[in-house]
């Protein structure tokens, strides 16, 4: 076949198409099992879907919302748990977003490149394909033991926050690295120390990047059990953390932290282990609202994206 | 080595044969650069600049004219590795650029850069140019923005620009992002200006207009230029300095330079035999 390429053994016109002919089978080969593959993580996620509402669509109301559990399955409702959710989801974020942050910036922009950063990197790299199971045993150890905070929202929060720290670390190191070194030696050539050009110039550009990076690691956050069943969070709460705001001075109480709690995947958990079906319905009416939270906290990553994006042009 | 550089002046009392009338503004002496690699770009390198007047680089790609205008505002302290060996001594206070003591922000703070490809930040108009007054502490608002004004005008851009200073600095062509970033550098008064290869990413008019606005600027502040474009150093240089392969073949007065050069390879370069 080469040799009928070169110039003094040119294709036949007949020839030609027929080649290209053959050329383009393998285009609709994979056109059919790439629309397969495809097919394959769409069924999946829209069979969950219509599993979830048909089972606990029905159980989806205000009420569902509002009330605590209880062992009527028609009277019981997420209230705590989804309460506990965005509480320990706001220590996490606390812990990890400026830490992650930190720690990026620190090895992007300021550390040397030397062998011991590369150990660091791949460490890094490396801690945020750790099973969850395993930070609940190192939290377990250290927040609610070796510190003393207990089985609360803090430790919780502090956990979910050490899990996605990887993840934090490593989407502002690639946000930052995709900012042009043209940006950076233009601020350093006005005399920029290095801390202006990354306050000025390297987060301000990277921001949309760092932005959708602590979300996705906050949206796996939001899911995981595991860690925090290993640090016992409690399986039925029928009362509500202590509110962070007070009507007294100084108005604001961070007695919530050491707060015993529940979240969402734990009450689902719990709901699942339960032999009669109406649990169930609950159960999925539970993880049902679960999903629309990642959902709608991925499509806020996907917007801030684009909107940081458009504004800035290289 | 075979050619003989022009004697930069040890002392600018002293002066090279070259710019003997002139103020010396800078003295490269016997600059040696070494990258992280290992790859000497710069051998004993001697030369001066003049003050207030324009003095360009040329010579082929790689010859080490964009490293050797790197050195002076130690653009290479970004990167670990680079080494620098010999003096850039800067009058009138005497301060030898890379010196141990000397801090490199500093040296940049008094010399300001255009680089090859315009690079103004994602910002408006107005805070490219305040940047670096920004960077200096300035915090009146009245003084900054006299300051954006003077720069653009000196830039030739404030007719352009003046009524969208807010605007985005990605909007404006890549001749006025050019233009801009002049003004940026020119916003801090510096004493040197280096230009990178400024017109290399632009079309010919362009060009011409930056290669028209630093002939304005000749006068008022030290420029060097690297340029790879022998008529541009031909048009806008009163002095030039011919690199090769990390050697200053030769350096002189600009007219001289191309009329009548004393090297083989230089005259070799001019006439297009290669580069």
């Amino acid at each position: 076949m080469a040799a009928e390429l070169t110039p003094s053994h040119r294709m036949e016109p007949q020839a030609l198409r027929a080649l290209i002919g053959r050329n383009k089978q393998s285009d609709k080969i994979f056109a059919i099992v790439g629309l397969l593959a495809m097919l394959v993580g769409v069924f999946a996620l829209i069979w969950l879907l219509v599993g979830l509402v048909m089972d606990g669509g029905s159980r989806i109301s205000w009420q569902f919302l509002t009330s605590f559990p209880s062992r009527h399955a028609d009277k019981a409702g997420i209230l705590s748990a989804w309460v506990g959710t965005c509480l320990v989801m706001l220590v996490t974020t606390f812990s990890a977003v400026p830490v992650g942050i930190a720690a990026g910036i620190y090895l992007e922009e300021y550390a040397r490149h030397n062998w011991i950063t590369d150990i660091i990197e791949i460490n890094v790299t490396n801690l945020a394909g750790v099973p969850s199971i395993v930070y609940g045993l190192l939290a377990l150890g250290l927040f609610v033991y070796g510190l003393g905070f207990g089985q609360s929202v803090l430790s919780a929060g502090l956990t979910l926050g050490l899990l996605i720290l990887p993840v934090v670390i490593v989407s502002t190191r690639e946000a930052i690295r995709s900012v042009p070194v043209a940006m950076r030696e233009a601020a350093y050539a006005l005399g920029a120390t290095r801390w202006q050009t990354v306050h000025d110039h390297v987060l301000p550009y990277s921001t949309g990047g760092i932005l959708t990076g602590i979300i996705l690691g906050l949206s796996r956050a939001i899911g995981e059990t595991a860690p925090i069943i290993t640090i016992g969070a409690l399986t039925f709460i029928a009362f509500l953390p202590p509110s962070p705001v007070t009507s007294e001075p100084p108005f604001i109480s961070f007695e919530w932290l050491m707060a015993p709690f529940t979240v969402m995947p734990i009450q689902m958990f719990n709901w699942l282990s339960r032999p009669q079906t109406a649990f169930l319905n609950n159960a999925a009416a539970a993880g049902l609202i679960l999903v629309v939270m990642t959902v709608g906290m991925n499509a806020l990553a996907i917007w801030l994206r684009y909107r940081f994006r458009k504004k800035i042009k290289w | 080595m075979d050619g003989p550089i022009v004697n930069a002046p040890l002392r600018p009392d002293v002066g090279a044969t070259s710019i003997a009338e002139e103020t010396v503004k800078a003295e490269v002496r016997e600059l040696s650069f070494f990258y992280g690699s290992g790859m000497q770009a710069l051998k004993s390198v001697s030369m001066s600049l003049a003050e207030n007047k324009v003095t360009a680089l040329i010579g082929p790609s790689g010859c080490g004219k964009s490293t050797l205008l790197r050195c002076f505002n130690r653009m290479h302290d970004l990167y670990p590795g680079n080494r620098y060996d010999g003096e850039i001594i800067i009058h009138p206070d005497g301060v030898n650029v890379l010196g141990p003591d000397v801090d490199p922000i500093e040296m940049r703070m008094r010399m300001s850069m255009v680089f090859q490809k315009p690079n103004p930040f994602p910002k408006s108009i107005y805070e490219n140019v305040a940047y670096g007054l920004r960077v200096r502490g300035v915090k009146r608002a009245g003084l900054i923005d006299e300051q954006v004004e003077r720069a653009l005008t000196d830039s030739a851009l404030w007719g352009e620009v003046k009524d969208r200073l807010q605007d985005q600095a990605y909007n404006l062509s890549g001749g006025q992002q050019q233009r801009l970033c002049i003004a940026r550098a020119l916003a801090v008064e510096p004493e040197i200006l280096l230009f990178d290869e400024p017109t290399s990413a632009l079309d010919p008019i362009a060009t011409a207009s930056i290669e028209e606005l630093i002939a304005e600027l000749r006068n008022r502040v030290t420029i060097l230029i690297v340029t790879h474009n022998m008529q541009q150093a031909a048009r806008v240089s009163d002095y030039t300095a011919f690199m090769y392969l990390g050697e200053l073949v030769e350096f002189g007065d600009a007219d001289d330079f191309f009329t009548n050069p004393k090297q083989k390879r230089t005259e070799d370069y001019i006439t297009g035999r290669y580069g």
